[in-house]
C-alpha cells in the first residue's frame, strides 16, 4: 500500500495548481500588500469587513455582558481580544499574525491559561465547603441556619414577577415595599395599595392565587433580605399571604472575623485554612477558598487515604502504558512483517480487514468489551469458555490483564501501518548494500533493517505512549477503574490511571465530594511527567534542531 | 476475504517451501483477522438479536430481527447522534481552517519570533488539554455567567474548548507537508499579482488536501469519541453526544439496555468506519508522514 509517496505524488498534482477563476474561494482575509488605487474593490475585502464587524460586534457584547456581570478578567481579556483582532486584520505589518490569530486566540484561552489556572487552582483548597470568597461564605451561613423570631412582626403580603424573577412586595408602616431573591427589600412609591395589602407594582406582575399555588414550592423557598445587612434576616412566607421574618442564628462580625451562634453563644474564628472554627474545634459547614500552598501536593504523597493509592496508581499506570505500547508495536510489527511479501496474494484484504478495530471509536469498543468479558453473561465466559465464570473485570490481576488485552485490540492496527508504512520506506540500496557485503536474512533484519525502523517509528511509539498514559476513556469505559481497592476509603481502584484518579478526586462524576484542589495538583503532577518525558524524547529525536 | 486460493499463488513451489515461504502468512492472516473481526460481527449479531439482553446475543446471529434498532426511535439516540455530528464536524472544520493557516504562515513567512513560536507550539503541545478539565470546568462555569452560550451546557462552548487543542497538535503534521510544497510555486503567483490571501486560498490549500483531509479526519474521530470534557459541558440529556449517552446505557444496566447498546454503536462506528475505509490511503500516509520525516 503506497503511504507517504501517495501524498507526495499527490501534493505536486499539476490538477490543482491551474489559476482557478479569482471569484470562486474568495480570500476572507485580504493580503498586507498596498493595494493601487485604480484596483477595483475585491470580494475578499468585502468578506474581511463583515467579518471583522461581526467579531467586532460579538466582541462588544462580551465586553457589556461582563460589566453587566462584574467580571473584571473576562472583560479584560474579550477587550484585549477584539483589540488584537482589530489591529492585526487592519494593519498592514502583521502579515504571519493574520494566519495564526484565530488559532492563537482559542489556544491562549482554552489550552495556556486552563493549564495555568490548573496551576493556581492546585494550590487552593477549592472544593466542597470552598466555593468561593470569605463573603459570600458569611452570607451563605446566614442563610442556611435562620429561626424564625418567635412573636416577631407579620407582614400582609403579596407575591410578584419581576424580571422573571420571583418576589415579595410588602407593607410596613403604611408603606409598600418590594425585594427579590437578589435585591434587598425597598421602598416602592409607585406601588397600590389596597385594604392594607400591595395589589399593583410598576414593573412587575402580581401572581393570581392560581400562579402561586403552581410555584408554591419556590414561594416557600424564597427569602428575601429585608436590608443590605445580612444580620437583619430575610422575608419568609408559609402561604403566601402573610411574611415574617427569620433572623440568622449566627451573628457575623466582620471586624473581628468571627461568627457567634446566637443560642449556644459559642464563637467561631475564621482560621488560615478557609474555615469557622471554635475552640474546641467544631467546624461550620461552609468555608471559603484560600491558598493553601504545597497542601494538595502534601496530601497527594503524604496523606495515607490517598498516598497508598497514588503510588499504586502510578506505578500501574506506567506500566499500563509501557506493556501497551510494546504489546501493541510488537504485534503490529509482526503482522507488517508476514503482510511485507509483494508476492503474497489478498494481501490489500487482509490489511482492510485489520484496519478494523482502528476505525472504530474507542469508546464503543471499550463497552463492547466490557459486555464480552461479563462474568456471568460474556460471550468470552458463556461461549468460548463453556460457561466458565472467570471474573475477567472484577478480579483485580485479571482486570489489568483485560485492560491491556482489550487495548491490543485496540491499538495493533494502528501499529501495523505505521510499521508497514516504515517498512517500505526503508531506503533499498541499503539493503541491497548488506546483501553485497554478505548479511543473511536474519543479520540484515537485526542490524539494518529493525535499527531503521525504531528510528523512524519512535516518535510515534513515544506519542504511542503518552496518548496511552492518558488514556481515560478505555478504562473509564472497561472496568471504571475497579476493582475497588479494598482498604481505600476513597473511590479508586486496582485499574485506576492517574487521569481516572484524577477525575475520581475531582468529585465531578458525583461518586465523592468536590476537590478541585487537590485534583489540580494531581494533574500537574501527571503535566511534569508527561513533560519530562516528552522532552527527553524531543531531545533524542532532535525535533528541536529540525525548526529552520 | 481470505480464501484466496493459495496454490494457485505460486504454482511452481513445492507445498513445503511454499508453505515456509507465503502460507504460513495466510495461516497467521486468518488468526489476525478473526481476532481483529470478531467483535465487530459479534456486535452486529447482538444488534439483531430478539429480546436485547446480554444472555441473548450469545448466539451468533440466531435471529435476524430489527426490533432493536425500531426501538432506538423512542431513545434520544437519534439526537445524540446529531449532536455528535454536529461537533464533531465543526471541530473538524474549524481545526483545519486553523492549524492550515497557522502552518502556512510558519512555513512561509520569516518573521521575529517564529522560531520560538514554534518552539512554544512544541512545549504546549506536551500538555494534554484533557488533563485540565477541572479548569476546563471551573472556566465555563466564569464564561458562562457572561455569555451563557460559553458556558456550561452548550454545544458552542464545547467545540471552542476543542478547538483550543487544536492548534498544538495538528500544526506540525501540516507544517511539515507545507514544507514539502515547492515556494516557487508561490513566487510564481506573486510575480502573477496574486496577493497572499490568493494565494494561500486558490494554489496552496489545493495543493496540501491530502494533509488537510487527514487532520479533519483524525480530528473528527477524536471528538467523535471525546468523552470526558464531554461529559462534564454537556449537562442536560439532550445535548449530550453518543459517547455519554451510550456509556449512560451500559453503565446503568447491562444487562436491559445491551441490543440498545449494539444497535446503537453499529449505527455510530458506521459512518467513521467507512469514511475510514475510503480514506485509508491518505490516513496512512498522514500517519506515516510524522515517521518518514520530521
Amino acid at each position: 500500500m503506497p503511504t507517504h509517496p501517495t501524498l507526495a505524488d499527490d501534493a505536486t498534482d499539476p490538477g490543482g495548481t491551474t489559476d482557478g477563476p479569482p471569484g470562486t474561494a474568495p480570500p476572507p482575509r485580504s493580503g498586507g500588500r498596498p493595494r493601487r488605487d485604480r484596483e477595483p474593490v475585491r470580494p475578499g475585502l468585502l468578506a474581511k469587513i463583515a467579518l471583522m464587524a461581526v467579531v467586532n460586534a460579538l466582541g462588544v457584547f462580551g465586553v457589556l455582558a461582563a460589566w453587566r456581570e462584574g467580571h473584571v478578567g473576562i472583560l479584560v481579556s474579550m477587550l484585549v481580544l477584539v483589540l488584537a483582532a482589530d489591529w492585526v486584520y487592519f494593519s498592514r505589518r502583521t502579515l504571519p499574525l493574520k494566519y495564526v490569530l484565530p488559532g492563537l486566540a482559542f489556544l491562549l484561552v482554552y489550552q495556556v491559561y486552563v493549564v495555568g489556572y490548573t496551576g493556581w487552582v492546585a494550590f487552593t483548597n477549592y472544593g466542597d465547603g470552598h466555593n468561593s470568597t470569605q463573603a459570600d461564605a458569611v452570607s451563605a451561613l446566614l442563610m442556611q441556619n435562620e429561626r424564625r423570631v418567635e412573636g416577631s412582626a407579620t407582614y400582609p403580603l403579596t407575591v410578584v414577577e419581576r424580571g422573571g424573577e420571583l418576589g415579595f412586595a410588602i407593607v410596613e408602616d403604611g408603606e409598600a415595599r418590594v425585594g427579590t431573591a437578589e435585591q434587598p427589600m425597598a421602598v416602592e412609591d409607585g406601588a397600590t395599595v389596597d385594604d392594607g395589602r400591595v395589589t399593583q407594582v410598576p414593573g412587575a406582575t402580581v401572581l393570581e392565587r392560581q400562579e402561586v399555588l403552581a410555584r408554591q414550592s419556590e414561594v416557600t423557598d424564597l427569602r428575601v433580605a429585608l436590608s443590605d445587612d445580612p444580620n437583619d434576616g430575610s422575608v419568609r412566607t408559609q402561604d403566601a399571604r402573610t411574611g415574617f421574618v427569620s433572623v440568622p442564628s449566627l451573628t457575623w462580625d466582620p471586624d473581628a472575623e468571627t461568627m457567634t451562634d446566637v443560642t449556644t453563644g459559642t464563637v467561631y474564628h475564621a482560621t488560615s485554612d478557609g474555615w469557622f472554627e471554635s475552640d474546641d474545634g467544631q467546624r461550620l459547614a461552609v468555608g471559603w477558598r484560600v491558598m493553601v500552598g504545597l497542601d494538595n501536593f502534601r496530601t497527594a504523597f503524604g496523606d495515607e487515604r490517598y498516598a497508598g493509592p497514588f503510588v499504586k496508581i502510578l506505578l500501574w499506570t506506567f506500566a499500563f502504558a509501557i506493556l501497551s505500547v510494546v504489546t501493541t508495536f510488537l504485534l503490529g510489527l509482526f503482522l507488517a512483517i508476514t503482510f511485507n511479501d509483494t508476492r503474497l496474494r489478498g494481501r490489500r484484504i487482509y490489511r482492510t480487514l485489520l484496519i478494523f478495530p482502528y476505525a472504530i471509536p474507542g469508546f464503543l469498543a471499550a463497552l463492547l468489551w466490557s459486555g464480552l468479558l461479563n462474568r456471568s453473561y460474556g460471550f468470552v465466559n458463556q461461549v468460548l469458555l463453556g460457561g466458565a465464570a472467570i471474573p475477567w473485570l472484577t478480579d483485580p490481576w485479571l482486570a489489568k490483564a483485560s485492560v491491556l488485552g482489550v487495548n491490543l485490540w485496540l491499538g495493533f492496527p494502528y501499529m501495523f501501518l505505521i510499521c508497514t508504512g516504515a517498512l517500505q520506506s526503508l531506503p533499498g540500496d541499503v539493503l541491497e548494500a548488506a546483501k553485497v557485503d554478505g548479511a543473511g536474512a536474519l543479520r540484515t533484519w537485526r542490524s539494518v533493517t529493525l535499527p531503521l525502523l525504531l528510528v523512524s517509528t519512535a516518535p510515534l511509539l513515544i506519542s504511542s505512549f503518552a496518548f496511552n498514559f492518558n488514556n481515560f476513556t478505555l478504562i473509564y469505559m472497561l472496568t471504571n477503574g475497579g476493582p475497588r481497592f479494598a482498604d481505600a476509603s476513597v473511590p479508586l481502584g486496582h485499574t485506576d490511571i492517574l487521569i481516572s484518579m484524577v477525575y475520581s478526586v475531582s468529585g465531578l462524576d458525583g461518586t465523592a465530594a468536590k476537590n478541585y484542589g487537590l485534583a489540580s495538583a494531581l494533574s500537574i503532577v501527571v503535566f511534569v511527567i508527561v513533560a519530562t518525558i516528552s522532552a527527553i524524547t524531543f531531545k533524542k529525536t532532535k525535533q528541536f534542531e529540525e525548526i529552520n | 476475504m481470505a480464501g484466496t486460493a493459495p496454490s494457485s499463488s505460486a504454482p511452481r513451489m513445492r507445498p513445503h517451501r511454499w508453505f515456509a515461504e507465503l502460507g504460513w502468512r495466510h495461516l497467521v492472516g486468518v488468526v489476525a483477522v478473526v481476532y481483529a473481526v470478531f467483535p465487530i460481527v459479534y456486535v452486529i449479531s447482538a444488534s439483531l438479536s430478539q429480546g436485547g439482553t446480554l444472555t441473548g446475543s450469545n448466539r451468533l446471529f440466531a435471529t435476524l430481527d430489527p426490533a432493536n434498532y425500531e426501538a432506538l426511535g423512542g431513545t434520544l439516540f437519534w439526537t445524540w447522534l446529531a449532536n455528535s455530528l454536529q461537533i464533531a464536524i465543526a471541530t473538524g472544520v474549524g481545526t483545519v481552517l486553523m492549524g492550515a493557516a497557522a502552518a502556512y504562515a510558519f512555513s512561509r513567512f520569516r518573521f521575529t519570533g517564529r522560531r520560538g513560536g514554534l518552539t512554544a507550539l512544541l512545549i504546549v503541545q506536551m500538555f494534554p488539554q484533557m488533563l485540565a478539565f477541572v479548569a476546563i470546568f471551573l472556566l465555563l462555569i466564569s464564561l458562562g455567567n457572561v455569555v451563557p452560550a460559553l458556558g456550561l451546557n452548550s454545544k458552542l462552548a464545547l467545540i471552542a474548548v476543542y478547538l483550543g487543542g487544536a492548534l498544538g497538535v495538528n500544526t506540525f503534521l501540516m507544517y511539515g507537508f507545507f514544507n514539502t510544497v515547492p515556494r516557487e510555486l508561490d513566487e510564481a503567483a506573486k510575480i502573477d499579482g496574486a496577493t497572499h490571501a490568493q494565494t494561500y486560498w486558490t494554489i496552496i490549500l489545493r495543493l496540501v488536501t491530502p494533509i488537510l483531509a487527514v487532520v479533519a479526519l483524525l480530528s473528527f474521530i477524536a471528538t467523535f469519541g471525546e468523552f470526558i470534557i464531554a461529559r462534564m459541558v454537556l449537562q442536560s440529556e439532550r445535548s449530550w453526544t453518543v459517547a455519554v449517552g451510550l456509556y449512560g446505557w451500559v453503565s446503568a444496566l447491562l444487562e436491559a439496555n445491551w441490543g440498545l447498546f449494539t444497535a446503537g454503536a453499529v449505527i455510530a462506528a458506521l459512518p467513521v468506519l467507512l469514511l475510514f475505509l475510503f480514506l485509508q490511503k491518505y490516513i496512512v500516509g498522514g500517519l506515516t508522514a510524522g515517521s518518514v520525516k520530521g
